[in-house]
């Protein structure tokens, strides 16, 4: 029960891990990368993915970095997860990120990543029949994020909005 | 091609980083009218992670401009600035006390003068390594944020995450006359070329 048991597992940038309560898991600094969590309510475990990419099909080498794309992640994730001995069925997601940090005239495709970083990742759970419960996804604002498996809660910080739970 | 970057060829690099930073801070200090110096530069080839962890780290709220470099060669360039500094910086541009990059919303007229200083440090950073090179590079209009670091400097990462999970950083830092100067208050030049750049700016400066 309550603050101080627990530790703060860091997910960086390309990276994912998985945590039980009273453990908590977060990554900082999400711009266009979008933060994927998938959580058993019940088991009280969560494993977090910091994607990059929306697309694992778009890297010119041998991707041998998952975790980087939304569709290697996503799957590399919920494998993790069955081993700890999850049923597919009873995960769930909570998702943030996809902003563009930058407004500029051109119409190049990287600088749209953030908003197709979300779609890939949305289809990929859909996909893996996945529900998505809460997002806090797009605008132009940089975010971190801390998952609790505990309550399922997402707790969301933006530099402007100051922090908020979903 | 990471395998193949000699310490020659980082050497290259850091005259490039050197000679940028150094036509940025003359510009800088004429803008200004205050003595900007620079740090020789560091040039490093490291993780995606190593690189959010630069400037306090990827919370710490800075002042960023990015523009994107296509031509002969491509890559990133960033111009980060602790708001402390951005914040005296731009007090002195515009002649106004006052003025906040933590306010809420930024007054326009400060994030202009930003902007404008974006424009014309990147623009000595770049006609400087264009001219040493000798390579044609078309820079982008640069654009604003004022965030968490690790927000801004991975929208730089996005582009060589393609090709890789390393970045190969060209990072001059630059000094205030007058103030405290640790990894955290200083301003920063970012310079990340794109793989496929290298064997151009190579090749330009005979060394292969």
């Amino acid at each position: 029960m309550s603050v101080g048991i627990g530790t703060v597992v860091k997910v960086g940038i390309a990276q994912m891990d998985v945590v039980t309560t009273p453990n908590t898991i977060r990554t900082s600094g999400l711009g266009s990368c979008v933060g994927v969590v998938l959580y058993d309510e019940r088991k009280k475990i969560a494993g977090l993915i910091h994607v990059m990419l929306p697309d694992s099909t778009l890297g010119k080498v041998v991707p041998g970095n998952v975790a980087k794309f939304a569709d290697t992640g996503i799957e590399a994730m919920i494998e993790l997860l069955l081993k700890q001995g999850v049923q597919k069925f009873s995960l769930k997601a909570k998702i943030a990120g996809g902003a563009q940090m930058f407004k500029f005239s051109s119409d190049q495709s990287s600088m749209r990543i953030g908003p197709r970083n979300v779609e890939a990742v949305k289809q990929a759970l859909r996909k893996s029949g996945i529900r998505i419960t809460a997002e806090d996804t797009g605008g132009s604002s940089g975010r971190t994020i801390e998952f609790d498996p505990e309550t399922s809660k997402l707790m969301v910080r933006t530099v402007n909005q100051g922090v908020s739970e979903i | 091609m990471d395998a193949d970057i000699t310490s020659l060829h980082l050497d290259v690099l850091k005259e490039i980083g050197n000679i940028g930073a150094a036509h940025a801070a003359t510009s800088l200090s004429l803008l200004l009218n205050k003595k900007i110096d620079m740090i020789v530069p560091k040039v490093e080839m490291v993780p995606f992670n190593d690189m959010m962890e630069l400037v306090g780290g990827p919370e710490n709220v800075v002042v960023g401009i990015y523009l994107r470099i296509e031509g002969d060669a491509s890559g990133s360039m960033f111009f980060i600035l602790p708001v402390e500094q951005a914040n005296r910086f731009i007090k002195r541009l515009i002649q106004d006390e006052t003025f906040d990059f933590n306010a809420i919303p930024v007054p326009e007229i400060g994030l202009s003068a930003m902007q404008e200083m974006g424009n014309i440090l990147s623009g000595s950073y770049l006609s400087a390594f264009s001219d040493f090179t000798g390579l044609k590079i078309y820079p982008t209009v640069p654009g604003l944020s004022v965030d968490m670091f690790g927000a801004i400097i991975s929208t730089g990462l996005i582009e060589l995450s393609h090709v890789s999970d390393h970045v190969i950083v060209i990072n001059t830092s630059i000094l205030e006359e007058g103030y405290e100067q640790n990894e955290t208050v200083k301003g920063h030049f970012f310079l990340l070329p794109e793989p496929a750049s290298f064997h151009a700016i190579f090749n330009a400066l005979g060394v292969s």
